[in-house]
This record gives structure tokens, sequence and C-alpha cells, in this order.
């Protein structure tokens, strides 16, 4: 200690500071707190409440400046116009129809990587579902474009049974989705059902059951938690997408596209349609809270 | 379970469908890159590695990958600091609120990419733009630092979470100050699961398109908004799909880090 002091003024600053630290936790506390705190609180949550408040605005039809005047005349729209509501349920219905998509195929492949495949093997291909999460996002939304497109791998493959691919669209949106979002869902199954224990599963063998209803009463209600929280990327993921129904779409709409061509000429709307999205995310979340599937996110 | 002999069969074979759905594509890509044909027809005419050594002298593509190796460092740097602090916070101290906290975190990759993007543009554009400050890549590392935070700060908290705060007051207990039981104890514990973190935020970084497309200034062309521009313009198409094929390749190097990092921050998701 006294070498300290005497020796450097500077490192006895420094020991100082640390003890004065060290019997205030709550200034400790503070010095953590205090930046991130500001940068989510002032900058990102204070960015949010400006747009959100400014879907209450509206926009001067001849100028196309904000008018900063409270009203729900964009709530309204929303709701009368038969387009938005069109798009909302089309956006709604696509995440529901991936995130369907992607449970059934997860499904199979979790259920031999988990208890099928030898246990030697099953590291590796976690790795394996792992890998393409890694791969561009946009990289993997043009494999698809080159499938989908004319001539292309999809095609190719379909001609020999007389049929062509789905081209761009809706289909090939949902099909996209489904691609992107995938590994979300088999990781989660795959964990639930690695940690199934065997027991159980003998103990339902011992009454009687065989492996079908075994896995009815058994292996699935025990999975479905972990469903729900990998769909809860699949679908959140899929309703908030503008970029793959713009290079896969076609002339589909998302309203993610409503959103995005709203922008430029009427902010207020935008905004009031980018509320949508969010709601909707929210109210799944709570939906999906209440079967206790946010846990084992 | 006893499975029968035609279910386990079954279940191999919708297994290798999955893989098969998954792989193709990403196989497709690597093909694709030595098509000597500008359209992607199937099969190719035939193969080539011209395209290569045309897209490694594109300079809209070098210069892309440069800006966007930028961002990435800049935000990962922001995100590191940030969300260190916080998990530290979380993690070590009990103070109102803080269930509040761990969520807001979250908040910035749990929205939609677009809500969190314009959101960012306009409030950019009203803060910022009477000071003389337009949109650029500082603006664009803002907003990915944004959403990098929440990777930092979950692998850190999982780190602390699992090492008892003990170490550390046994090191003080032995004289040190808390700063030397930070940088002799509690660091070298944590150290990994920053080097994780960090590399979450910045493949995150790197491949973000949507908040990235509002808060880039004019000129400021990330990899993923130069893929996107050039993605429809047949002549662009070889040395597009010649990064898309550097792309699907790179993606190994996180997977092969990150399982050496630590086995459980590879199954962290990277959303």
């Amino acid at each position: 200690m006294t070498t300290d002091v005497t020796t450097a003024a500077g490192r006895g600053t420094v020991r100082r500071l640390a003890g004065s630290l060290h019997r205030r936790p709550r200034l400790r506390l503070a010095l953590l707190l205090t930046a991130p705190l500001l940068w989510l609180t002032v900058l990102y949550l204070g960015s949010l409440a400006v747009l959100f408040v400014s879907a209450f605005w509206t926009t001067d039809s001849f100028t196309s400046q904000v008018v900063k005047v409270w009203s729900t005349d964009n709530f309204h729209e929303l709701l009368t116009t038969p387009v938005f509501r069109q798009v909302v349920l089309r956006s709604v219905g696509v995440a529901l129809a991936v995130t369907v998509l992607c449970a059934l195929i997860a499904f199979p492949v979790a259920f031999y990587t988990a208890r099928v495949a030898r246990p030697r093997w099953r590291p590796l291909l976690v790795v394996a579902i792992l890998t393409p999460l890694w791969a561009s996002y946009l990289v993997k939304v043009y494999a698809w474009r080159l499938i989908l497109s004319e001539g292309g791998l999809a095609d190719w493959a379909l001609a020999p049974f007389g049929l062509s691919g789905p081209g761009f669209g809706l289909a090939a949106t949902v099909l996209t989705l489904t691609y992107l979002w995938l590994p979300y869902m088999i990781l989660p199954i795959h964990t639930a059902l690695e940690q199934l224990p065997d027991n159980l599963l003998d103990a339902s063998a011992d009454l009687g059951a065989r492996a079908g209803r075994t896995f009815r009463s058994v292996v699935l209600p025990m999975v479905l938690p972990s469903v729900a929280a990998g769909s809860v990327f699949t679908f959140s993921l899929s309703l908030g997408d503008y970029i793959t129904v713009q290079i896969v779409g076609g002339k589909t709409q998302l309203v993610g596209n409503l959103v995005y061509s709203n922008i430029e000429l009427n902010l207020p709307m935008a905004a009031a349609l980018g509320l949508v999205p969010v709601l909707v995310i929210v109210l799944y979340l709570l939906a999906i809270r209440r079967t206790g599937a946010l846990n084992s996110l | 379970m006893h499975l029968s002999r035609t279910a386990r069969i079954a279940l191999r074979i919708g297994a290798g469908l999955g893989f098969a759905v998954i792989y193709v594509p990403l196989l497709l890509v690597l093909v694709n890159s030595l098509n000597p044909d500008r359209s992607a027809s199937w099969p190719p005419p035939g193969l080539t590695g011209h395209w290569w050594s045309v897209a490694v002298h594109d300079s809209g593509a070098r210069a892309a990958v440069w800006v966007s190796v930028k961002a990435g460092l800049g935000a990962t740097a922001v995100a590191l600091v940030l969300g260190t602090l916080f998990a530290f916070a979380v993690a070590r101290h009990r103070f109102f609120g803080r269930d509040t906290v761990s969520f807001i975190v979250v908040l910035p990759i749990a929205l939609p990419g677009i809500v969190t993007g314009i959101a960012l543009n306009s409030a950019f554009s009203t803060v910022l733009r009477p000071l003389g400050v337009g949109l650029g890549l500082f603006t664009v590392i803002v907003g990915h630092a944004t959403f990098c935070i929440v990777v930092v700060f979950n692998n850190v908290v999982a780190r602390l979470r699992r090492t008892a705060a003990s170490y550390e007051e046994a090191a003080m207990d032995l004289g040190a100050s808390t700063f030397r039981a930070f940088a002799d104890v509690t660091f070298p514990l944590v150290r990994s699961a920053l080097l994780a973190g960090a590399l979450l935020a910045f493949a995150l970084s790197f491949d973000e398109i949507v908040v990235t497309t509002f808060t880039a200034g004019p000129g400021i062309e990330t990899l993923p908004i130069w893929i996107f521009t050039n993605m429809t313009r047949p002549q662009q198409a070889p040395v597009v799909n010649v990064v898309a094929a550097v792309l699907v390749l790179l993606s190994v190097v996180p997977i092969y880090v990150a399982q050496r990092l630590s086995a459980d921050t590879a199954t962290s998701s990277r959303v």
C-alpha cells in the first residue's frame, strides 16, 4: 500500500477511484447503465415514439408536406380502404402459411437429428442446420430468384412431369420465406426432442401405447412450446419482410411494401401502416406467452 | 420410443429431403458463379472461372465490401461497449425495471426492420439536418449498433450468469482494486463471450439491408445494397453470382470460430 502512494501519484489516484467505486454500488450501476440506456431509450425508443405519434398526423395532398395536426384519418383510411385490408390479411396469411410450412418441414428433420441419427453424428447435424443461418439473407433470396426464374432449376426439374415452376408471385414469396426462416424452427424443436426423457417414452410403451399414440400423447405436447417459440421467429420475420417480396414476389404486395411505397409521399400513412405489423406481432407474442413458450427462447 | 423400421426409413428420407431443401439453393449459387452464360437457365451450358477474375476487379463490388467492413467494425465497436456495460449492470446489480431493460434491448431486432429503419431515418433528418449533418456512414453505424447491442448483451450476460461474482470478491479480498480484479479475473472469464458477441454483431451488420436502406446517405453503398441494386441488372448478373458465391463460402467461417469459442454461443440464435 505505501509503495503505491509514494512511488506513483497516478496510481494512487486510480486506487482511490477504485475504492470509491467499490464503496458506492449505486454509482457503479449508474456508470454502467447511463450510456446504453441513453442510446436505447433516447435514440431508439425516442425515434419510435415520434414515428408512431406521426401516424396521427396527416399529409397535405398537394405539397406532400406533413401537417402536424392530430387526427385519426390514417387509421380510418387503413380500416376502410379495401386494398389495405386485403394486404394486411394477405400478410398475416403469408406469415401463418410460412409458419405452418416451417413446422411441417422442421419436424421430421429435427426428429431425425435429435432421436434417429447416431449420437456421434448429432453435433455435426446441428452445425449443418446452423450454417445456412450465416449465409447472407440476400444471397438466399437471390438463390430462389435463380431457382424460380424462367428456365431455372424449378422449371427444369418439373419439366419431365409436364409442369413448370410457380414463377415469381405469392407462392414464390411463401416458399422463399419458408426457406429463410426454417432453421429458426428446426433448432428449438431439435433441442426439445433431444431433452425429451427416454423413460417417459418407455413408460408410454409399457402402458401399451404404440409409436403413433406415444407421439400424439407424449412427444407432441412436450414439443409444442418449442414449435411456438420457433413460430415467433418465422411469423414475425415474415410479417415485416418487404425485400423478399420485391425480389421474388412479382406484383405481390405485403404490408412492408405498402409502408415502403408510402415513405416518400406520405410518411404519416407509412407510420400508421408500420404500426400494423408491430401490433400483430405484439398480439402474437402475448398469445404465445400464454403457452409458456417464451421462457424456452 | 421404439420406432418401426418403416417409420425410421420415412424419417431418414424426410430429413434427407429437408437437408436437400436447405443446401440445394446454396450449392446452386456456387455452381452458378461458374456459369459462362448471363442467364440463370438450368443446366448451365458449361463452367468457367472467367467471372471470378472479372468480379475481383469490379470496383463497385470492392468499394461496397469496404464500406460494409467499415460499417460492421464501427457498429461492432459501439455494440461491444454498450452491450457489455448493459450486461454487467443486469447480471451484477439489482435495480428497479431490470426486466424491462432486458426487454428494450431485444426490441430493435424483434420489430420489423422497416419500422426501425423509418423511425431512425425521420429522427436523423429532424435532429441532424439542422446541425448540418446529413445521412452517411456514421448514421449507418448508429443504426446497426442499435440492433447489434442485443447479441453482445446476450452472450456476455449468459457468461456472467454462469460465473459467480465470488471470483471477483476473492480477488478483492486478496487486495486487488476494482480495476485490477476486472483486468485479471473478470475480463479473462468473459473474453470468449465478448469475441463471440463481436462476431455475431459483425455478421449481423454485414448482412443487414433494411435499416441500412433508410440510414445510409447518398453514395454510401454497403455490400447488401450493392447486391440488391445489381441483382436485377442482367449486365451485372455474373459479378453478383460470384459475390453471392463468396458470401456462401464465407458463412462457414463464423460457424467454425463460434464452435471453437464455446459450444453454447454457436447455438445461441443470431437474430
